[in-house]
């Protein structure tokens, strides 16, 4: 059975994790690579990398970055944070990560989805979508969730698999950070619609979140961070106790 | 030595990097001129069309042929295993390198395409790329066609998703995995050490 996979997320700044795992025996927790050795030990199914911070003179860092974490660990990673061209994830899927992750260049340009589909392949391309309920519906933001865009987040995940996305990956913007749950609604509404791969993302708090997030509203995947990072649940934990309900998820001796 | 073939499909970074990290020898192909003897690997990112166009004008597909009926041991991954049929779904009238019979699908019906993510596969007994490897083991596919499971002798493992489809090859020499080994975790590290102990 495909496994259900759990995805930590770690952000990165100039090379370097923020925010990262604390209370973990390393000896350097803003090293991705210590971080990624960690997670991929723990059970982690992929990882996330988004860079914060990106600009273009920083991607010779982040290139770097790339390098050494695929060098590092046997399971596939996503990294993303200011790709704006098919180039730019030319650059960052040679230098060994599996998918790209585009947010704010989807929304402005919607052919670099394409372009990037038809250049990788689907699998290649992941469509970050930040998006926060509106009065009656979902708006999706952008920048980093500064930016207010006239779209509608169902419609939008739509058109994304429609120009080749291989998978979505949905943040809502009301839950993250809160730890209350995934936002069911927006991720069920999502997942009804398309036939791609979806990432739930934003509100992990505990470890009935994670199975809501699979049963209630069908999702493939689930990201958290801090949830992660400060340890207060476990992967390895995480994962057995899904399975004790009946999902399937890949154990790892 | 291990010749990985590079045929412009992008990534070849993490096939190299497991190989070096199994402290095998690798050295990437631009033409096959430059073969010195030893295993070929077939990695596997891109479009079936285009993967065949590039092996026809580097002259990769007749180098391969030779190499197969010579009897090197040979792996392909993901596409670098649809690409040792006949055809494929995916490019309709391109032909593929014809070492095996058969045709490449695509997936279809109420299901979620690409097929990604970790998934279970049954080998099949005294496998030699399968040593150590357990029915049930979960390895790493992401993928949008398949070659269909019909007990054909060449299927050394098979996978379900919607349908049974071959997960791994093994006839002879010749080997392919339709998932990624090198994004596999343990599994994946000891499929490719068996091929690189052969």
């Amino acid at each position: 059975m495909l496994a259900k996979r759990i995805i930590p997320c770690l952000d990165v700044d100039a090379g370097r994790v923020v925010k990262g795992t604390h209370f973990v025996n390393l000896v350097d927790a803003g090293d991705p690579v210590e971080q990624a050795q960690y997670y991929d030990e723990e059970g982690a199914d992929e990882l996330v990398f988004l860079d914060i911070t990106a600009t273009s003179d920083r991607r010779a860092i982040l290139i770097e970055m790339v390098k050494k974490v695929a060098t590092a660990i046997h399971v596939p990673f996503t990294v993303g944070g200011g790709v704006r061209s098919v180039e730019d994830m030319r650059e960052i899927l040679r230098a060994g990560a599996d998918k790209i992750s585009i947010n704010s260049a989807a929304v402005a340009h919607p052919e670099l989805i394409s372009e990037g589909a038809r250049a990788f392949g689907s699998q290649c391309v992941v469509v970050a979508i930040d998006a926060k309920w509106d009065h009656d519906h979902w708006r999706v933001f952008t920048h980093g969730g500064r930016r207010a865009t006239d779209l509608d987040a169902v419609e939008w995940a739509v058109e994304a698999e429609r120009r080749g996305a291989g998978e979505l990956l949905v943040t809502s913007m009301d839950r993250d950070g809160t730890q209350d749950g995934f936002d069911l609604p927006l991720l069920k509404a999502i997942t009804q619609k398309v036939n791609i791969p979806v990432i739930a993302s934003g509100g992990a708090g505990k470890i009935s979140h994670f199975i809501d997030a699979v049963r209630e509203a069908g999702v493939d995947a689930v990201l958290a961070a801090s949830l992660f990072h400060f340890r207060q649940l476990r992967i390895r934990d995480l994962k057995e106790a899904m399975k004790h309900h009946g999902i399937p998820v890949r154990t790892v001796s | 030595m291990i010749s990985v073939i590079d045929y412009n499909g992008g990534n070849l970074f993490s096939v190299l990097k497991a190989l070096d990290a199994l402290g095998a020898r690798a050295q990437v192909l631009t033409d096959p001129e430059q073969f010195s003897g030893g295993k070929i690997l077939i990695p596997g990112v891109g479009a079936f069309g285009d993967a065949m166009q590039h092996l026809r004008r580097t002259g990769f597909d007749t180098f391969l042929r030779e190499q197969a009926q010579a009897g090197t041991p040979i792996l392909g991954i993901c596409l670098g295993m649809q690409l040792l049929f006949e055809q494929s779904e995916e490019a309709p009238g391109e032909a593929g390198l014809g070492l095996l019979n058969g045709e490449v699908r695509r997936f279809r019906g109420d299901l979620k395409v690409p097929h990604m993510g970790w998934n279970q596969i049954e080998p099949r007994p005294k496998r030699r790329m399968l040593a150590g490897v357990q029915s049930g083991d979960y390895v790493y596919f992401a993928h949008s066609y398949f070659v269909p499971a019909s007990g054909h002798s060449f299927e050394a493992a098979t996978c379900e998703y919607g349908q049974r489809f071959v997960a791994v090859i093994e006839q002879d020499q010749l080997f392919a995995v339709q998932f990624h080994p090198e994004k596999s975790h343990r599994v994946g590290m000891r499929i490719l050490k068996n091929f690189i102990e052969l």
